[in-house]
């Protein structure tokens, strides 16, 4: 399923010369998204900038049966903006307007390449803004956080993705352009959308997005409490919502992640801590104003450090900078990283992250921490040195005895990055077979040739007819990758 | 390059890039250009022509460092790999090589400038410009059409003058303070020299401004020409050699280049002089003026190498704050790159007509009559692009209005 010059051609007449790249040079930087550990080139690029312009594109694929990868701002963290099969990557950046905001209905209908942040803040002064806000919502496509059903700290209290997205426009792997949802709450029939939300662009490319806006709520409180173990903190997390109340976010992070933050943002995080939790209400003034008593009354309960408020704005905005930049920084402890995401239930969330401290001990890894406490969303993020031998294949042990010993409290081989390339080996620690090819038969509804996005979300299984495979690797010896 | 290996793909410096906002592509982002430079370094592909072309679009901004949370330090990568790319004589036919020769061959001579001044008078004077920009008379020649529109107002032989030594006035005196008057600065907007070496000795400072000085090799070490870099860079120490307490610099990009010689330069007396180099709104903030009124809108667009490049925000507009009766409006996204960015405007007039379009239309946005940035090639691209969209705002140095200000005492 090699891309012809024919086929290059044939892209160009549809998306322009300037909506195309076909340099090597240009592929190349198209390989991967954030996990960089999956490479995989596009034969060819294409930026379409309007739906036709991507439908086209799909019956065009669809007939040469070459394999089409969609692609956001390339953030993702699973291995799913890449080609491991080459094909043809169709990258969503173009496709950047907010085509409509209804406030009177509260909502939103925009394009997928729109950068999540972007939409608040063009709704903000209108008193509105969208909920999902996944740490990277600064570059983040809501294109890419719908296929993904990202997740984020403020989704503890306003539900994932999938719970704003009202409708959306895809051009299914059949070539054909769809409408599912839409402004009217109760509609007849299937829930397509939310079967769409969160398909990993194994369906079809979504090509618009009606979003729920949500109005700003009247006050906002934002509170750090350090702790000398993590255990302390994360009894401070399960009591807090034993105790019914449901905070905007809860977050947990620990001193080694603190430490990269200050580092690289003068956040004002208090260091030396073993462990902070970041906890932020929001709502009716009075509401959160009892609320964070009794919070900080559980938090010395438990033993806590240090309480702190955020006083202003500015506070609060540069807290949350270096909670959301702190993928980021990691650059500034460890040359490589394997980042998890798994779940498990919350109430376990002690006796996991005790585990976790046991399997960094016991591989001589440092592991950094900061994640939703308040979902069980773990992030750890295993550091190691590619250049010392050995080291990667510890991390991936360890990663690996993380990843089991959640399933074993009852939890989830990935909370909100995902599946895609990365965890698709993983599904059947998770699935029956017969749940595993009934997703691979509502694949083939939407995408009958299994030319979209191959290799992702599913894993390689009989039933499913899927060329997973692994990309070999192409780099010479010693590339840190 | 240990520098590249700490960008960790995280791609938190795109929506800063000004040439991925236009153009959306991976290869004409920061991450994307981050991982051509290495995959460069690590052997897996040439410096070819292509890999080239995408690093001479890229505007040396700075906008994806100040982004970054990883510390990648973008600007000397992108220099030490132009470096390379010049070194081996690696071209690209979309690039335009002609007219960046031209340029750096040209700027840096006061000699040369200054032979060039007269006929560009006579040409603003007479009316030739007049009939040749009325005409479109250079419409089929890109290169001199783009300098063409660019070109500012060449003050006339009359201008203010300044003296090698003003004397400090009024004011507890502060210590000496060593100006440098720039390539662009000191032919075309000669008058910003002036009013900076005004206020300085209004702020207690004696002000000499070396007439050995040369070019600060600002434009050379962008443009990835770091030999000729070095031996300016090394001159121009030399030039400020006498006890000076600050250097200033009124010009955002060679005020960058001035703080970075330590780090190019690798020898004591360099990292010593670097110390010392203080933009002129640095020095001004705390200093004691005597302001007068002067009720004008305003809005400031940063200029990249004060914002991105020295980290220099807060002191410019808090300096203007203090001229009583001026209001200052924010600019939406006034530290994304107007598309001036040392010659790239010249070289690349495309991308550079994009985004002065852009900054132009934000400009409007605010509704101010007058636009203040600390440098004098965003001067001219912001007064050209609004020129071009009918807006009738005057773009300034923000010296020129704190000296509009001053009343200086007898
Ligand atoms: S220096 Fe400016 S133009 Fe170049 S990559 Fe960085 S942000 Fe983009
Ligand atoms: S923000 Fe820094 S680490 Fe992230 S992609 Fe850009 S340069 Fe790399």
């Amino acid at each position: 399923m090699s891309v012809e010059a024919g086929l290059i051609r044939a892209l160009t007449g549809i998306v322009g010369r300037a909506g195309v790249v076909a340099t090597l040079e240009g592929r190349l930087t198209y390989e991967c998204d954030m996990h960089t550990f999956y490479k995989g080139i596009p034969d060819v690029v294409v930026l379409p900038e309007s739906a036709e312009q991507a439908a086209a594109v799909v019956r065009l694929c669809r007939g040469a049966h070459v394999p089409i990868v969609p692609r956001g701002s390339g953030t993702g963290l699973i291995g799913g903006a890449m080609a491991p099969q080459g094909g043809v990557m169709v990258s969503m950046t173009r496709m950047n307007r907010i085509l409509e905001v209804d406030i009177a209905n509260r909502c939103a209908t925009v394009e997928p390449g729109l950068i999540n942040l972007w939409l608040s803040n063009a709704t903000r002064e209108r008193g509105y803004f969208f909920a999902p806000d996944p740490s990277s919502q600064m570059v983040s496509s809501i294109g890419g956080n719908v296929s993904t059903n990202a997740g984020g700290p403020h989704c503890l209290k306003y539900g994932i993705t999938v719970n704003h997205i009202l409708g959306l426009q895809m051009v299914t792997g059949a070539g054909e352009v769809v409408w599912v949802g839409g402004k009217a709450q109760d509609r007849p029939g299937y829930d397509l959308t939310g079967v769409m939300v969160g398909a990993e662009g194994t369906f079809g490319l979504v090509t618009a997005v009606m979003v729920r806006l949500l109005h700003l709520p009247e006050d906002v409180k934002t509170l750090l409490a350090s702790f000398s173990t993590i255990e302390d903190a994360s009894e401070t997390v399960s009591a807090i919502i034993a105790d019914g109340i449901v905070p905007a976010a809860l977050e947990m992070l620990d001193e080694v992640m603190i430490r990269a933050i200050e580092e690289g943002i003068h956040a004002g995080y208090p260091k030396g801590a073993s462990a902070v939790l970041l906890i932020e209400l929001d709502g009716p003034r009075a509401e959160i104003e009892a609320q964070a008593v009794r919070i900080e009354k559980i938090c010395r309960d438990h033993l806590a450090l240090e309480l702190r408020v955020a006083q202003n704005d500015a506070e609060r905005a540069l807290l949350w900078k270096g909670r959301k930049e702190a993928a980021g920084v990691i650059g500034r402890i460890t040359p490589s990283w394997l980042l998890q995401d798994a779940v498990v239930p919350r109430s376990k969330l002690p006796q996991v992250m005790r585990e976790m401290l046991a399997i960094s001990a016991r591989h001589r890894l440092v592991f950094a921490n900061v994640f939703h406490a308040g979902d069980g969303n773990l992030h750890p993020i295993i550091c190691y040195d590619d250049r010392v031998p050995g080291e990667l294949d510890r991390a991936k042990q360890a990663n690996e005895e993380l990843l089991h010993a959640c399933l074993q409290l009852g939890g989830s081989v990935t909370g909100e990055h995902g599946v895609g390339l990365d965890k698709a080996k993983n599904l059947p620690y998770q699935f029956a077979d017969a749940d595993l090819n009934f997703m691979a038969r509502l694949r083939r509804v939407f995408d009958p040739d299994g030319i979209m996005n191959p290799g992702k979300l599913l894993p390689d299984h009989p039933a499913c007819g899927e060329g997973f495979r692994p990309v070999a690797p192409t780099l010479p010896g010693g590339t840190w990758v | 390059m240990e520098g590249l290996r700490a960008c960790v793909h995280c791609g938190i410096c795109l929506p800063q890039c000004p040439t991925y906002r236009v153009l959306g592509e991976e290869m004409d982002s920061p991450r994307g250009r981050i991982y051509l430079m290495r995959a460069a370094a690590d052997g897996r592909i040439a410096l070819t022509p292509t890999l080239a072309r995408h690093l001479d679009l890229c505007l040396g901004c700075r906008g994806c460092e100040t982004a970054c949370p990883s510390g990648v330090p973008f600007g000397s990568l992108l220099e030490a790999t132009r470096g390379q790319i010049e070194r081996r004589g690696i071209r690209s036919p979309e690039s335009d090589q002609g007219t960046l020769s031209l340029l750096l061959a040209l700027f840096p001579y006061p000699d040369r400038m200054a032979a060039l001044l007269p006929a560009l008078r006579l040409y603003q004077g007479s009316g030739l410009q007049a009939l040749v920009r009325g005409l479109g008379l250079l419409a089929p020649f890109r290169r001199l059409r783009t300098m063409e529109a660019l070109l500012p107002r060449v003050p006339g032989v009359g201008s203010a003058r300044l003296e090698e030594l003003t004397p400090a006035r009024g004011g507890k005196p502060r210590g000496r303070a060593g100006l440098l008057v720039g390539c662009v600065q000191r032919f075309f907007y000669p008058d910003v020299n002036a009013q900076t070496a005004r206020l300085l000795a209004a702020a207690g400072y004696e002000v000499v401004a070396p007439r050995e000085q040369g070019c600060c090799g600002a434009l050379h070490l962008h443009s990835g020409r770091l030999d000729d870099f070095r031996a300016m860079a090394k001159q121009l120490v030399a030039s400020f050699r006498g006890d000076v307490d600050v250097i200033v610099a009124n010009a955002a990009g060679c005020g960058s280049a001035l703080k970075e010689y330590g780090h190019w330069l690798q020898d004591p007396e360099a990292e010593a002089f670097s110390q010392k180099v203080k933009d002129i709104s640095e020095v001004l903030v705390d200093a004691d003026l005597p302001l007068g009124e002067l009720p004008v809108t305003v809005t400031y667009q940063d200029a990249c190498h004060l914002a991105h490049g020295q980290k220099v925000r807060a002191e410019p507009r808090a300096l203007l704050r203090r001229i009583p009766g001026l209001k200052l409006v924010e600019l939406a996204e006034s530290d994304l790159c107007c598309g001036s960015a040392g010659v790239y405007n010249l070289v690349e007039p495309g991308m550079a007509a994009e985004l002065g379009r852009r900054t132009a239309e934000r400009i409007r946005e605010t509704g101010a009559s007058i636009v203040a940035a600390g440098n004098p090639g965003c001067i001219m691209q912001m007064d050209r692009a609004c020129r071009a969209l009918g807006l009738n705002v005057e773009i300034v140095h923000p010296v020129s209005l704190l000296a509009r200000a001053l009343r200086e005492a007898p």
